[in-house]
């Protein structure tokens, strides 16, 4: 298996990334924005962080880097699995390889807390997910607000490609008392073909001191994608 | 060519929230302007676009904002003011 992790300027999350991936087993290539190309990976890790500072807009310019042609001409092709971390999850869907974009939170403010999500729908690549399992993972962002309209709200749920939803401790999605920024739908992360976003950080739970290991068990089911 | 002046002002749509806009908007309330109702922030860009004339100014700034200036989703943009800065070479 051979899975990279990108650096983009303002990346902060990229080393915690590595060090989540070597604890599996794997011993991930690291590619730089500028590359254009990465490295013969099948697997890729978009990492957290504020690439580009979060100038004009979280992702919108690292989303444009050299090395988002070479993801999207793979993922075009089929050949290559996609997980986008937060920033990463903006980077996503600025280039418009998952719908939607991530507004401001309802309340204005970064939030740094530890959150329920839980399975809504099981995407097609990644067999391990099963509806309704949860994890608690941390959020740590200020533009983490599912948006789309909500026509294209309904189809994401019809279609499948909500697969994050933010729930409480029973596991259960309650908007208002479990959303944490006003997502739409309570939506925390979504799976397109091969392609994966969410806003919670499953890097930051890898081990008990840091308060869960269930950000290990999320990424071991993501390297077991097919 | 010529050298243009473009701005392209981008708004975020009226559906949706802006927290940042409502925190301006509380503080102006607390300075005693009880008469403005509302406040939404935008983002002005300027531009300086080289170009063959006016229309060409205004279709580069556009495609600009299509492709990266403003978000779809969020945002709208339009092109308020193109005005020729310099002279043709």
């Amino acid at each position: 298996m051979k899975a990279a992790v990108v650096t983009f300027p303002g990346s902060n999350c990229d080393e915690d990334t590595v060090i989540a991936l070597e604890r599996l087993g794997v011993e991930p290539v690291r590619r730089w924005y500028k590359d254009t190309d990465l490295g013969g990976a099948e697997w890729v890790i978009l990492p957290g962080g504020f690439s580009y500072g979060d100038y004009l807009r979280s992702g919108a310019l690292a989303a444009r880097a050299p090395i988002m042609d070479a993801v999207e001409q793979l993922v075009a092709r089929d050949q290559l699995h996609v997980l986008g971390i937060c920033n990463g999850f903006q980077i996503l869907c600025e280039r418009g390889l998952l719908p939607g974009a991530l507004r401001a939170n309802r309340d204005g403010k970064f939030r740094c807390t530890w959150e329920g999500v839980r399975v809504a729908s099981a995407p097609s690549a990644w067999p391990g997910f099963q509806v309704g399992q949860s994890f608690r993972l941390p959020i740590a962002h200020r533009e983490g607000a599912f948006t789309v309209s909500e026509q294209e709200l309904d189809r994401l749920f019809q279609e499948g490609t909500v697969f994050l939803q933010y729930c409480d401790r029973e596991g259960r999605v309650v908007d208002e008392a479990a959303n944490p920024n006003g997502s739409m739908g309570a939506v925390a992360g979504l799976a397109r073909g091969r392609v994966m976003g969410l806003m919670p950080h499953p890097e930051r739970a890898v081990s008990q001191f840091l308060g869960s290991e269930d950000g290990l068990e999320f990424l071991r089911l993501w390297l077991q994608g097919r | 060519m010529s050298r243009w002046q473009v701005v392209v002002a981008i708004r975020l749509k009226a559906e949706i929230l802006d927290p940042a806009g409502q925190a301006v908007g509380h503080v102006l309330q607390q300075m005693g302007f009880d008469t403005i109702a509302q406040v939404r922030l935008g983002r002005l860009v300027d531009l300086e676009v080289e170009a063959e004339d006016r229309e060409q100014a205004v279709a580069v700034a556009a495609e600009a904002a299509r492709r990266l200036l403003a978000n779809p989703v969020l945002e709208v943009f339009a092109v308020t003011e193109a005005r020729e800065v310099g002279g043709h070479r």
